[in-house]
């Protein structure tokens, strides 16, 4: 202390240099805050991969079917992704979202065959019932104190038991849904297709709230401190509730936009996606241990993700390789991350201690 | 929420408590704590560590609740069930250990939960940006206010606490040592704005440690002492002397037998110990047969410079040799294999595997020993363990009992008895005695006080001024990362340890 102590605090020049970075136009500001993101990082390895297997092999971007494909496959991960980040900036995670993307799933076609309901009110459905599902997380977390990586493991054994026992061995086929519903799954607008439309819309939905609503601010303070946020006063346990109870409503609608895109659901539908959408965080920049982390990042990581599964097998890299690259792409983040949080805690540390 | 208005007749205390009790389990926090704070005034909260004062601030504060007692504010009788309530009644504390959200921007952290909203109910960046740069130059500090919490000292995390504080407009303001780890311009900074606040009408309470302040800032001054209300005074009637004499006011009986043991060679020794921002230049013995105590206040560097010791932690600069050898840092296998042994503050987390069975425990130390091609047998175990579970009479009805289940005294009796099985030359033991009873206390005195006869040395850290005065050979005080003293037995009173631990540096400067 005594170092730091020892010069003045309050010289002009140490003020000067403290404030600095307040003191800069707001345009140069934000600029410097985007180029410094980690958003942009991936996003330019995203480009690099998607500029390395173009020029491999150049229909990989520049045919009708592939520049679909390229945005359409993400989509529903996307979706899980923007549910996914919510939970984990609490500092919480949610594993149950691949069981309950499964079950509305079957659920959705269900409902088409037995009760022929509208096509707005059969969404509608899917989205209610993956909300009251994620409520069951949120309960059993922000009230039985158990971390929620056990209690979303639970669930996702739990709901994907009640798929398995409802659905048996059948299968929804593209027949049992109305060609309405299912062309929500393969339409365009404007060369974009539909379902992209759709997550892009809750992304930017769920973006906003993160950074422009209360409650989305107290989420970040929840998940860098919980202690912290008692103390002031925050009602955790409903920002946690919540929090649970989109990413499941955002499962729910995953799992409707499944039904519509592939048109044949299965008991096993979206086994593993959990994963895939944990990952796709990760890679992101969203802190495992929560406090920080965007929406935006989590949406590029799960654009990467897939666009890395479909980019590699072109580029010639065998089956293997293309799993290890994804492994090594989430420790890298997570290396990355770790290297990065120091080096600002010690530059922050340092810029204090030298005024 | 404005800080006059009150509708209770002239001289209604704005903070009045009376008899309040408080216990956790079986340890009683408070007993009968009383505390009446006045608006437009500051009124000191002096007390030894554990007297109460933190317990009585967090039931004000809405973090615990009263078993008993009343609860005041300005006449009318409250009861908080969160935080949240404390805070819409008007009340701001600001915690000994500030309360900040790290990955989160300056501003952010002085308006969470209450941002200001644009009218399209966003947050509203740019007036809260104002308004903390506003806050700052108030109060004098360059802060850039969109940096993250992060990184910040303790001084500057403790001018944000206040400034959110003021924000909040709260008319009583509750400072737990906000002082500690402020400089001297920074401390005559916050008075000023303590000043300001009082003469706006506001009730403030702050609890310090350092007299010179309580006499420089405070109108009344409270003495707690084991959680009871001692006395009230003005401060311009009275004087540091009968502060101290209220704050100890018992008798050091002959509670701890430590029978005098002779004194070997030098076992231990230290020698300009560094720690940024923990500890600098501590240098010190402690010989064979000696009990040195580590006296000094709650967050004074005390455990800091144990666990450097024991290379738990590291250290910038400095030395530790045993029997003369040096030991390297930052490896406490190297410090075991020297002959040390550690047993932490905090047994249930860091000195016991409280889920498994006293055998186990006791043996984990020593297991590298014990097993057998890499295997380790219960029975082995149980032949390792027996003797010394004996020895120390720990009362388990079986070495196979889980260590969760047992009495804290027995707990850290399976802790001694674990490091024991090492053969240590020294023992470092950070708060020998916290959670225990009476009883059981006397007893751990008691071995500790043997194994001292037999030639080990002990390094005993402990917050309980008589424990450190009846145990301890030698006291060596800690005072804001310094040895400010090292005194004899026989020169050691309360009054010549409190106030070595609460000689700010300031005073020295």
């Amino acid at each position: 202390m005594s170092a730091a102590q020892s010069t003045e605090p309050s010289t002009p020049d140490a003020v000067e240099r403290l404030v600095e970075p307040s003191r800069q136009p707001r345009g140069r500001r934000i600029l410097t805050t985007v180029l410094r993101s980690r958003e942009l990082a991936i996003l330019i390895v995203l480009l690099l991969v998607i500029a390395a297997a173009t020029l491999t092999t150049p229909s990989f971007l520049f045919s009708s079917n592939s520049w679909r494909d390229l945005l359409l496959t993400p989509s529903i991960l996307l979706l899980l992704a923007a549910g996914q980040a919510v939970v984990v900036i609490t500092r919480n995670v949610d594993l149950s979202v691949g069981s309950v993307l499964g079950l509305t799933a079957y659920l959705t076609g269900r409902l088409f065959i037995d009760t022929g309901l509208p096509v707005v009110a059969v969404i509608l459905a899917g989205l209610v019932v993956g909300m009251l599902l994620g409520l069951v997380n949120g309960v059993l977390v922000a009230f039985g104190r158990v971390p929620a990586l056990v209690i979303t493991l639970g669930t996702l054994y739990i709901y994907r038991g009640v798929v398995l026992t409802w659905a048996g061995s059948d299968r929804i086929n593209a027949d049992d849904m109305p060609r309405s519903f299912l062309r929500l799954g393969t339409a365009s607008i404007l060369s974009i297709p539909v379902l992209t439309i759709i997550a892009l819309v809750v992304l930017v939905g769920v973006g906003y709230y993160l950074y422009s609503a209360r409650g989305g601010r107290e989420l970040y303070a929840i998940g860098s401190d919980p202690d912290a946020a008692v103390l002031y006063g925050l009602d955790v346990r409903r920002r946690v509730l919540a929090a649970f109870a989109l990413s499941g409503a955002l499962a729910g609608l995953a799992g409707v936009l499944f039904a519509a895109r592939y048109g044949t659901v299965s008991s096993g539908a979206g086994t593993g996606i959990e994963l895939q959408a944990v990952a796709a965080v990760v890679i992101g920049g969203v802190a495992i241990f929560g406090g920080s982390g965007t929406v935006w990042g989590a949406a590029i990581g799960a654009f990467l993700l897939v666009t890395i599964n479909r980019a590699l097998p072109i580029v010639g890299i065998p089956d293997f390789w293309q799993r290890a690259v994804v492994g090594g792409l989430i420790i890298g983040a997570i290396v990355l991350d770790r290297v990065l949080a120091n080096r600002t805690a010690r530059k922050l540390t340092e810029a204090r201690e030298d005024a | 929420m404005a800080a006059t208005a009150s509708d209770a007749p002239a001289g209604t205390p704005t903070l009045e408590l009376r008899d309040v009790a408080k216990s956790f389990g079986p340890v009683v926090a408070l007993s009968s704590a009383s505390l009446s704070v006045d608006a437009g005034s500051i009124h000191a909260l002096v007390g030894e560590n554990g007297a109460g004062k933190s317990t009585l601030i967090k039931i004000v504060a809405g973090v615990h609740r009263r078993d008993s007692g009343d609860f005041l504010l300005d006449g009318i009788h409250v009861d908080f069930g969160s935080t949240s309530d404390s805070k819409a009644a008007g009340i701001a504390v600001i915690y000994q250990e500030p309360t900040l959200f790290p990955d989160l921007s300056v501003t952010e952290n002085i308006f969470m939960g209450r941002q200001p909203l644009t009218r399209g109910r966003r947050v509203d960046r740019a007036a809260m940006h104002t308004e903390a740069t506003a806050l700052f130059s108030r109060l004098g500090v360059a802060l850039d206010p969109r940096r993250p919490a992060q990184g910040l000292s303790i001084a500057d995390q403790q001018i944000i606490e206040i400034a959110k504080a003021i924000s909040l407009d709260a008319r009583l303001l509750i400072m737990d040592e906000p002082t500690a780890a402020l400089s001297g311009v920074e401390v005559d900074r916050l008075f000023a704005v303590a000043r300001s606040l009082r003469d706006e009408g506001r009730a403030l309470v702050f609890i310090s440690h350092r007299f010179d302040e309580v006499f420089a800032l405070c109108d009344t001054v409270t003495v707690m002492r084991d959680g009871e209300y001692v006395a009230t005074k003005p401060v311009a009637e009275t004087d540091e002397d009968e502060i101290v004499a209220l704050m100890v006011g018992r008798e050091v009986g002959d509670l701890f037998p430590k029978t005098p043991a002779t004194v070997g060679e030098v076992v231990l020794e230290v020698e300009g110990l560094d720690a940024v921002g923990q500890f600098h230049d501590v240098s010190f013995q402690v010989r064979e047969g000696e009990i040195v105590g580590l006296a000094g206040l709650v967050g004074a560097g005390r455990s800091e410079i144990a666990r450097a010791v024991f290379g738990v932690d590291g250290y910038e600069r400095g030395t530790v040799t045993m029997h003369g050898r040096p030991v390297p840092p930052s490896n406490p296998r190297a410090a075991i294999a020297a002959g040390m042994a550690f047993i932490p503050e905090d047994r249930r987390k860091q000195g016991l595997v409280t889920d498994a069975s006293v055998a186990r425990n006791v043996a984990g130390v020593i297991r590298g020993g014990l097993s057998r091609l890499g295997i380790l047998t219960e029975g082995a175990e149980n032949r390792a363990a027996s003797p010394w579970a004996q020895r120390l009479a720990v009362k388990t009805g079986a070495l196979d009992m889980n260590a969760a289940t047992m009495s804290g005294g027995n707990q850290q009796k399976v802790v001694i008895a674990k490091w024991l099985a090492t053969n240590p030359k020294l023992l470092i033991i950070d708060e020998p005695t916290r959670g225990i009873d009476v009883g059981t206390k006397s007893e751990v005195h008691r071995l500790l006080s043997e194994l001292a006869g037999q030639g080990l040395a002990i390094l005993m850290i402990s917050s309980e001024l008589p424990e450190v005065l009846g145990m301890a050979d030698r006291v060596l005080v800690v005072c804001e990362g310094r040895l400010t003293a090292d005194i004899a037995r026989d020169d050691a009173t309360p009054e010549s340890v409190m106030r070595a631990a609460t000689t700010s540096l300031e005073a020295q400067r």
